[in-house]
């Protein structure tokens, strides 16, 4: 990995050149929730495949701004995410799917209440950076990436690089008093 | 299938929830929602448990209070299951100097506007009281109702805010 800015380039989602098939989502206490997942090879065609998958089922989930492979039951370091249209995004890279990403710089933390399709019914106040340079693979190329974000896009990508860990927003939750029964009204 | 409300309160001392918890876990009582904290240095826990008989519980927690520093009720309460939402979820935070009636007054216009307190908190400290409430508005009343709150705590001397508890799916 060079130090250098490389952003997503030309990649796409087309890139992988598999169709994405729709996988159920699991949800907490799944234990492969809580499993750190191993790095996985990005050039592979299993983890092509999963990455088309974890997009194709982040695409159909109303909300999803981003999904991880232990959230479709995979324990692995691979994840899809898209904050396209959300209306806190300030930089948003589209639709990607990062592997064996890390966190390499992370400031100007700040709370925020966040919630996850993988525990449905809960809801709680977590800190996350609001400035967030992360380094990873691409899958399908294998190219490394180091994207620079900031707002919602970077609490996106801290959600689900802490899926990949096997760590949940409830393994960060503020305090005690800091989670609470999620309240849909649609 | 029983569902007891519990309650235990008075002086704070390290291992009461171990030893109420492990009294529950012996009857085969399953300990659901709970929440615990100290109120002005007293231990205080409400807890919600499924399982064995009021009387069999009272017996278990009765040597908890035998040295009469701790209080522990149980009543059996009928399940209320999955309440529905009854609108948007905001946050309204009241503080400034103390006086009589804040909560009153401040949850009196939440009332009277249709919204359901869900969680609470005040405390008072030094001169400086602070109210935080987690509330479900009806949609569409959260200009309304941050104008009345306004001028009740402008009547009141106190600052409030209310803003909208909004959660990030992700």
């Amino acid at each position: 990995m060079t130090a250098e800015y490389v952003g997503l380039g030309d990649w796409t989602v087309e890139t992988l050149s598999v169709p994405g098939e729709v996988r159920p989502v699991v949800s907490a206490p799944d234990p492969v929730l809580s499993r750190p997942g191993p790095e996985v090879d990005p050039t592979s065609d299993e983890v092509v495949r999963l990455a088309a998958d974890l997009v194709a089922t982040m695409q159909v989930s109303p909300g999803c701004v981003g999904l991880a492979a232990p959230q479709v039951g995979v324990s692995a370091q691979v994840f899809a995410v898209d904050v396209t249209g959300h209306p806190k995004a300030v930089t948003v890279h589209g639709t990607f799917v990062l592997c064996n990403a890390k966190v390499v710089e992370a400031s100007r933390w700040k709370a925020g209440r966040e919630g996850c399709m993988s525990v449905p019914d809960l809801t709680g106040d977590v800190k996350r950076a609001g400035r967030l340079v992360v380094e990873g693979v691409l899958p399908g190329t294998g190219r490394p990436v180091r994207l620079v974000t900031d707002g919602f896009e970077a609490r996106a990508l801290q959600h689900e690089i802490d899926h990949c860990a096997g760590l949940l927003f409830l393994d960060r939750v503020a305090g005690a008093h800091a989670i609470y029964q999620r309240k849909v009204y649609l | 299938m029983n569902e007891l409300a519990i309650t235990v309160i008075g002086r704070d001392r390290p291992g009461i929830v171990a030893d109420v918890a492990e009294a529950l876990a012996r009857l085969g009582a399953n300990l659901t929602d709970s929440t615990m904290t100290r109120l002005r240095g007293h231990f205080a826990m409400t807890l919600i448990c499924v399982g064995p008989a009021t009387a069999d519980v009272e017996a278990a927690l009765a040597p908890l209070a035998a040295d009469g520093q701790l209080l522990a009720t149980v009543r059996a309460v009928t399940p209320d299951g999955q309440t529905a939402p009854t609108g948007e979820p905001y946050v309204m935070a009241v503080h400034g100097a103390d006086r009589m009636g804040i909560v009153a007054a401040m949850t009196r216009v939440l009332a009277d506007a249709g919204g359901n307190v869900t969680d609470l908190s005040t405390r008072l400290t030094g001169s400086l009281y602070v109210v935080v409430a987690e509330v479900e508005l009806p949609p569409g009343s959260s200009d309304e109702v941050a104008g009345r709150l306004a001028r009740t705590a402008a009547d009141l001397g106190v600052g409030v805010s209310l803003r909208p508890a909004d959660t990030d799916l992700l």
